[in-house]
């Protein structure tokens, strides 16, 4: 029944964005991976997910925002069951940012991959914002998992910010060469590298 | 479905058109073994969409009307999908944007399905006309009003009103006719198609002065003249289908493969300024679906409008 559903939500995704996907310096199999992408649209980690052989969906987890996710009801059950979504708290009052990348850690653990979102929240689709500093955490905590960047193009304007209703419109993805993060790369230096991989990605 | 099958002249089209595909296989293949390459790949690419997209066609028609007004509904929602990609517009068209995909297109079909002609002919020209920038204008934003209003207009025309005119065949009450009026839908997409093929042919065999180098550096006057004669005799020959009498066929066929040509050279002016080679890239070798369906765009209405004025 999940994968039934699963199947179904990559369906109208593909009617409602096209499935375009470019791949420039990666190819897809069953290594441990970190998915890193430009956010514009609530959609965004339901089309990258779709962009993977069908094989590798299952075991890459979009990491997602508690407090819109963890809701009773279809949010819940398409976020946990379906997409078996690591959920993360975005108020760090609530969880010091030790417990969120000890959730995401976890969430990886020996044989899953991640969908993440290092600008942390939805822009309009025009501009890239300054990374957050998980992905660099995530980089130095696990060495081993490959980070790709993916750049999502048109898709904010599928499901603009602030509207409730799709509509459609042709979106893109586009993954790029692995990265890792440099053995005394500073923090800084990295997430620029990292967000400029994704804006390299927009020539393609 | 049992009474096209059952009919000796439909079974014949449909023989055509596989025996066509054949050929045009076998034909693949030999230049292939001979002298491998990309334009050689493309072209295969292209005639195994063509079998795909024949089959869905033809399947389309088996079921009568139905299947082929859900089939030219998706199609719109197609063509229209990759138009409006290429069509710059702002947040607040976002509500107009939903209006047209899902209410005034599937309206559009609906009244296609149930023959309401004369509320078909009017729904976009009229209602979606006044609607659409009376929604922008409710969301506020004045930036380029005139231009993405207009640009929404005209996708909705050409991707929506035009291409559903083929399916709107089938509400034609044609005397001596009835219950036939799928033929004249295969007419019209079979004749339409094989222009746009052989003015490719003759083009690549033949040609030499550019129509418009600027606009399409592939349409040459070889290939246009000699795909409209080619094209309009095989839709000559096909005249005891049709509700026409012979020279009237010729005529039609030379109306359609002159509207698919001129269909196919102002789409791909639009294609131009938006800098772009192909709509889209859903089907194989050919690009998107418009890129399949230009020609079709501006023979529809046409073609309909000739035979409701001139045989109904």
């Amino acid at each position: 029944m999940r994968r039934f559903v699963a199947k179904g939500v990559v369906g109208i995704a593909r009617v409602l964005a096209g499935g375009n996907v470019r791949r420039v310096g990666f190819t897809p199999d069953e290594r441990q991976r970190i998915y890193f992408a430009n956010h514009a649209s609530h959609l965004d980690f339901v089309l990258v997910w779709a962009a993977l052989p069908p094989k590798l969906r299952a075991m890459t987890r979009p990491v997602a925002a508690k407090d819109y996710w963890d809701r009773p009801g279809i949010r819940r059950y398409l976020g946990v069951k379906v997409f078996n979504a690591v959920l993360v708290d975005r108020q760090p009052a609530q969880s010091s940012p030790q417990t969120a990348m000890d959730i995401l850690l976890e969430g990886l653990g020996e044989r899953h991959s991640l969908i993440i979102f290092p600008e942390g929240t939805r822009g309009d689709g025009s501009t890239i914002a300054p990374f957050k500093s998980g992905l660099y955490r995530l980089g130095k905590a696990r060495p081993d998992v490959e980070l790709i960047p993916a750049y999502i193009n048109n898709l904010n304007r599928v499901l603009p910010k602030g509207e409730f209703v799709p509509v459609p419109m042709l979106a893109s993805v586009s993954f790029g060469e692995p990265m890792h993060v440099g053995e005394d790369e500073e923090k800084n230096a990295f997430l620029d590298r990292a967000r400029n991989a994704i804006l390299e990605l927009r020539q393609w | 479905m049992v009474n096209m099958i059952r009919d000796r002249q439909t079974l014949l089209l449909f023989g055509g058109v596989l025996g066509l595909l054949l050929v045009a296989t076998i034909i693949g293949q030999i230049i292939k073994l001979r002298r491998p390459g990309d334009v050689v790949d493309n072209l295969n690419a292209r005639i195994r969409a063509w079998w795909v997209m024949s089959a869905v066609f033809a399947l389309s028609l088996l079921t009568g009307g139905l299947g082929s007004v859900i089939l030219f509904a998706m199609l719109s929602f197609f063509a229209l999908r990759e138009f409006i990609t290429l069509t710059p517009t702002r947040p607040a068209d976002h509500s107009a944007l939903f209006w047209v995909f899902f209410v005034i297109t599937p309206l559009q079909y609906y009244l296609v399905a149930t023959q309401w002609y004369g509320f078909f002919s009017v729904l976009i020209p009229v209602y979606a006309f006044l609607f659409i920038p009376s929604r922008i204008a409710i969301s506020g934003d004045p930036n380029a009003f005139l231009e993405r209003s207009s640009k929404i207009q005209w996708g909705l025309m050409v991707c929506v009103y035009c291409v559903s005119h083929v399916p709107a065949l089938l509400m034609l009450q044609i005397p001596g006719y009835a219950g036939k009026n799928a033929r004249l839908l295969f007419f019209l997409v079979v004749v339409v198609q094989l222009s746009d093929v052989l003015q490719y042919v003759w083009g690549k065999l033949l040609g030499r002065h550019k129509i418009s180098p600027v606009i399409s550096p592939s349409k040459t006057w070889e290939g246009f003249i000699g795909g409209i004669l080619s094209a309009t005799l095989i839709g000559t020959s096909l005249w005891r289908v049709t509700p026409f009498s012979m020279w009237q066929t010729m005529g039609m066929a030379f109306v359609i493969t002159v509207m698919g040509f001129l269909g196919g050279l102002t789409m791909s002016a639009i294609k131009r300024d938006r800098g772009v080679k192909d709509w889209g890239s859903s089907i194989q070798g050919h690009g998107g679906v418009l890129d399949r369906i230009d020609s079709i765009c501006f023979a529809g209405p046409i073609f309909f409008h000739l035979t409701r004025y001139f045989f109904t």
